[in-house]
């Protein structure tokens, strides 16, 4: 997803290519280490690399500012998977707190040819996403956790991603950021 | 119209990406009668001229050949010591050459961790809350135009004081750096880039900037 040139628009990709990619990925991970759990965590993982590293994608590219508020952080989260994914998520299920919500995927081009075998049903196929908002909020230092509360996949009727704020890294915040 | 660098500064502190684009070289050479009318001192591993400026050899200058060849440190290549040369009244008439010193890659690196502290001091010292650090130093040779994104990252641009839309260039490095450095599965992060596409597309970026001006970016 690289501007070409200078201008600032996305390289268009056929979602087809990224679709099948990612299974190929799954499918590989399931077979290397014959393990659901594992690969649901080797997903996460991977996922937090691509977000420290996707961060400063988002930020050159939408050039937005701090969020100090989570409702921000909600916004701007959706922004990014308009941007890397075109969908927009709803923003729903706040927590009274403001600390928590949801984001509900009607359509996921990740599993959009995707059916869980049997054996895997224990399987988060998207987890790599939890792992690409950790590591993506982590950056921009706000501690984040989360995790998929429903999954299409698995016969409910809509994909839940929870999102909770855990903290704010102060200790990391750049001087002249705070 | 000119730029005369590109430094990156990862969050820690460290030089992880530097870039001279177009520093003037100045170089002189002339030929001297005994006694020598420019005093010379050896300071910080190189011999300078201390006192006396003529024909565009100024203080601050350094030493880099005697008769052609060249200096290392304050002795010739045959291992003689070069002050001591230029005292011997036999070895007149003699051929110097001067240039003005160039920044080696430790001195830079210094240089970069003590910009550091001293944008941390800017904001604090800031009357009011919530202060940016330094994103402007002006001298009257030089600006340099510091951007830190939210993830700590400066990206530094030294260009001559005239040069306009330079915070505009210093989004676009960061730009290129989200693309050609991030997006390289071999560069590890906090790390030197060193990736060519990188370099190169910073490089026409500053040409283009140059012969055409910030707008056609």
């Amino acid at each position: 997803m690289s501007r070409t040139g200078t201008k600032l628009e996305a390289k268009k990709v056929n979602s087809e290519l990224f679709t099948l990619t990612y299974g190929a990925l799954v499918a590989q991970l399931l077979k290397d280490y014959e393990n659901v759990e594992e690969v649901n965590k080797q997903l996460d993982r991977m996922g937090y690399n691509m977000g420290i590293r996707l961060i400063e994608d988002f930020l050159a590219r939408t050039g937005s500012g701090r969020c100090y508020d989570f409702r921000d952080t909600s916004e701007k989260i959706q922004t990014g998977f308009k941007i890397y994914l075109g969908i927009t998520p709803t923003i729903t299920n706040w927590s009274a707190a403001g600390d928590e919500f949801s984001l509900y995927f009607e359509a996921n081009p990740l599993t959009e040819f995707v059916e869980l075998p049997d054996h895997c049903l224990n399987l988060k196929y998207c987890n790599i996403l939890t792992g690409i908002l950790r590591g993506a909020c982590e950056m921009v230092q706000m501690e984040v956790a989360c995790w998929f509360v429903q999954d299409q996949l698995k016969n409910d009727t809509i994909t839940e991603l929870r999102v909770k704020f855990i903290k704010r890294l102060e200790d990391a915040i750049p001087a002249g950021e705070d | 119209m000119v730029i005369y660098g590109v430094y990156i500064v990862s969050k820690s502190g460290g030089l992880i990406f530097n870039h001279d684009h177009n520093i003037p070289k100045v170089e002189n050479e002339k030929t001297f009668n005994y006694p020598l009318d420019i005093k010379l001192n050896y300071e910080n591993k190189k011999v300078v001229v201390s006192f006396g400026q003529k024909d565009g050899i100024n203080v601050g200058h350094m030493l880099t050949a005697v008769n052609g060849s060249p200096v290392i440190g304050n002795e010739l290549e045959d291992g003689r010591d070069v002050l001591e040369i230029l005292n011997q009244q036999e070895n007149f008439p003699i051929t110097l050459k001067f240039s003005r010193a160039k920044m080696t890659t430790n001195e830079k690196i210094f240089l970069a961790s003590m910009f550091y502290p001293l944008f941390a001091i800017a904001s604090q010292l800031s009357p009011e809350p919530r202060c940016s650090g330094i994103e402007i130093l002006e001298a009257d040779t030089f600006r340099l135009y510091c951007y830190q994104t939210l993830t700590g990252i400066k990206f530094m641009i030294v260009a001559e004081p005239s040069q306009l839309g330079m915070e505009i260039l210093t989004k676009k490095v960061y730009e290129l750096y989200a693309d050609y450095a991030l997006k390289n599965p071999f560069y590890s992060l906090e790390m030197p880039i060193r990736c060519e596409l990188f370099e190169t597309n910073l490089q026409s970026l500053l040409e283009t900037i140059e012969k055409c001006g910030i707008s056609s970016i």
